[in-house]
């Protein structure tokens, strides 16, 4: 019995090494050619955080349809929102010999090893969406994505224009995104920059909402009670600011003009919820990155010098603009 | 039927009311945690009528806790026969995917009609998975954690194929009425949440259904020799979990009037085994409490209310969490308890206390 058992899994594995190879074959056995970018196709493996909202999804199938255009083979994996996943794909994509990873870091922190397993492996990093907290620049080629911190500015700075000929106190509430995250690190450092020169501006309560509308809600029912005078909400994303939207509702405070909603991302209920009066402004953060990747993955891929950081083409949307530009808005 | 004797020792030694007793502790911490909360700000207690309904601090904990308490109910059940649900958090988000992906969709999304088939789908897809659960675990023996692990993971995967990823939206004041609305003044969802607790309640304690339920999960093999039809107890259970989930998702679906498949009762499963923990319901079966797991569902929602209360940072939220969650778990324990009175009543004779003692720690055994 035991040793049948050990020639099937024997046979399994041969067989599963056999395919992994044949499947890699095309790239690993002229890899200066597909480098040249002479006709041969180049392999990009992509690690997506997860799907884990609208824009992400949007993200997606941005890129998807970006290597289709390009000719690119994609490789794509989802890591539903761990960590482990995503190192666990990248791994697998140093395995499979690709040309080059392209991944939007779930956390700042902790792509290290993994990143220098890649450098190793003589594949060129790109981080996409999220950058990564680390000393040694030299693990990954570029970073192409939202600056999140002017994300944040951005939101601050029209908070300041709005409040520019008024008395303060205005007391903010902050909803953040995922703790940890670049996106919720990021865009607190940036708000709060924005906001610091003038004192009247006062953050009186800022918790996470995990870039959701069932925390944003709850999350915002408890700040509706627990703080007196709320003047101004700044979420980090728009699910989470549409669930405070219904809190805020519920509470018998007009959204949007009781307290003035900061959103981030643009998606297109924040849109909607905008031509209602229900927000007073959303910074837009553009996930329709695949085409400006699959440029960069080729040049990378040919060797070329790519500038270090690229950021993707964004906007800021006050209540007036939000009609005009609603049809526009695919995700 | 082998705690029976042990528990009933142990009320009599301790004292007269053995409900009262066992609930005794996680009433108090909840007590606890809210008078925390008074303290820091005052107007905590305060419920005014805004709007036509209740509007307050207490009222949130209410309305956040009823689908918490629900899935909590589900697993008491599962837990007092010695199993675990892990797949209810995936059918949390299926119910509530189901429901919102049949609205969205629909003719005539605002009409009760709607609102109706769009439910019944929802817990007739819950009930087929309650079933394939209990199946696998009564049926063919595989081990409760296994078994709904195999759903918990798939489970996300069929939500998030349901919504497509993306996050539905619908505008239907029935379907709201469900997690968000409020009838007579009242959270609706709390109602909903207390009928089916008493429900529960009654059918378990009123019947023999609780004392099987409990004998399966004390002795599988003798209850099967005393002629209990454990097979047919055991996936009862299971799909009583699942539907107990399902209504949960509904209403978390329905309060934000959207499905998210990615996100919806997330983790929910871990707060709701720690519920039931925390109200005195063993691991280890043979014993649950309907009581005991509300309440212990309402410390881990209060707890969260707190944090926002106190402003905590997210950073450590969790660390304050974990705090709190071994304190509450170390006063419950009564080999805890003894250890430190005794240390404390130097004075009083070392025989009475450690005989006090005793049958405490039988009952922590049972």
């Amino acid at each position: 019995m035991a040793r049948r058992a050990v020639l099937v899994l024997t046979a399994a594995l041969l067989a599963s090494s056999s395919t992994a190879c044949s499947t890699s074959s095309p790239a690993s056995s002229s890899p200066s050619e597909a480098k040249a970018g002479s006709g041969k196709t180049i392999t990009l493996g992509f690690a997506q955080v997860g799907a884990e909202s609208g824009w992400r999804t949007a993200n997606t199938k941005s890129v998807q349809e970006a290597a289709k255009k390009a000719g690119i083979t994609l490789k794509f994996s989802d890591a539903q929102q761990k960590q482990e996943n995503q190192i666990k794909a990248i791994r697998n994509f140093i395995q499979q010999k690709v040309d080059v990873i392209a991944f939007s870091p779930v956390v700042e922190s902790g792509w290290d090893t993994v990143l220098k397993e890649a450098k190793d492996a003589g594949i060129p990093v790109i981080l996409t969406d999220r950058a990564v907290d680390t000393k040694d620049t030299s693990l990954y080629k570029t970073f192409l994505g939202s600056d999140f911190v002017k994300e944040g500015k951005s939101a601050g700075e029209w908070l300041t224009a709005a409040y520019a000929n008024e008395q303060g106190p205005v007391n903010i509430v902050e909803l953040q995104g995922t703790t940890g995250s670049a996106p919720a690190n990021d865009r607190k450092a940036g708000f709060a920059d924005a906001i610091r020169a003038d004192g009247k501006f006062k953050i009186v309560a800022s918790q996470t909402g995990d870039f959701t509308r069932a925390k944003g809600k709850e999350v915002m029912q408890a700040f509706l009670k627990s703080q007196k005078d709320i003047d101004v909400l700044y979420a980090h994303n728009d699910d989470m600011a549409l669930g405070a939207i219904q809190a805020i509702e519920e509470s018998g405070k007009k959204p949007g003009t009781d307290i003035k909603v900061i959103s981030v991302d643009g998606i297109k209920d924040a849109f909607v919820a905008m031509t209602e009066g229900k927000i007073n402004v959303v910074v837009e953060c553009n996930p329709m990155l695949g085409d400006q990747l699959m440029e960069l993955t080729k040049k990378v891929a040919a060797g070329e010098d790519v500038p270090p950081r690229i950021e993707t083409q964004e906007g800021v949307f006050p209540q007036d603009k939000a009609a005009a530009a609603l049809p526009s808005r695919n995700y | 039927m082998t705690t029976q004797p042990a528990k009933s020792e142990a009320a009599g030694g301790v004292g007269r009311r053995p409900a009262g007793h066992r609930l005794l502790w996680p009433a108090l911490i909840l007590l606890a945690l809210l008078l925390g909360n008074l303290a820091f700000h005052h107007d905590f207690f305060s419920v005014r009528v805004r709007d036509g309904h209740l509007y307050g601090s207490l009222i949130d904990i209410l309305q956040f806790g009823a689908p918490l308490i629900l899935v909590a109910l589900g697993m008491t059940l599962v837990i007092a026969t010695r199993g675990i649900d892990l797949s209810v958090g995936s059918t949390v988000a299926i119910a509530g995917a189901l429901a919102c992906g049949h609205i969205s969709t629909a003719a005539r999304p605002g009409s009760v009609a709607t609102m109706l088939t769009a439910v019944a789908l929802a817990l007739g897809v819950a009930l087929a998975l309650g079933l394939a659960n209990g199946f696998l675990v009564s049926g063919l023996g595989v081990q409760p954690i296994v078994a709904t692990l195999i759903l918990m993971v798939a489970g996300r995967g069929v939500a998030q194929l349901i919504t497509d990823g993306q996050i539905i939206t619908v505008t239907s004041a029935p379907y709201k009425m469900i997690g968000g609305g409020y009838w007579l003044t009242f959270p609706f969802a709390v109602l909903l949440a207390a009928g089916l607790v008493a429900l529960t309640a009654f059918v378990t304690r009123r019947s023999a259904l609780g004392m099987l339920i409990e004998s399966v999960g004390g002795n599988p093999a003798a209850s099967r020799l005393v002629g209990i039809r454990a097979g047919g107890l055991l996936a009862l259970v299971y799909v009583v979990s699942a539907l107990c989930a399902a209504v949960a998702g509904l209403m978390i679906s329905s309060n934000v009037s959207s499905a998210d498949g990615n996100n919806a009762g997330l983790w929910i499963e871990l707060d709701a085994i720690l519920a039931v923990v925390v109200g005195g319901t063993a691991l280890t079966g043979g014993r649950f409490s309907v009581g005991g797991t509300v309440l212990g569902a309402l410390i881990i929602q209060t707890l969260s209310t707190t944090v926002y209360t106190l402003g905590v940072p997210p950073e450590t939220s969790l660390v304050f969490k974990a705090f709190v969650v071994i304190v509450v778990c170390l006063v419950q324990s009564p080999v805890f308890r003894a250890k430190v009175l005794r240390r404390r009543r130097t004075t009083t004779p070392r025989s009475h206390t450690t005989a006090g003692a005793a049958p405490q720690q039988q009952e922590a055994g049972a």
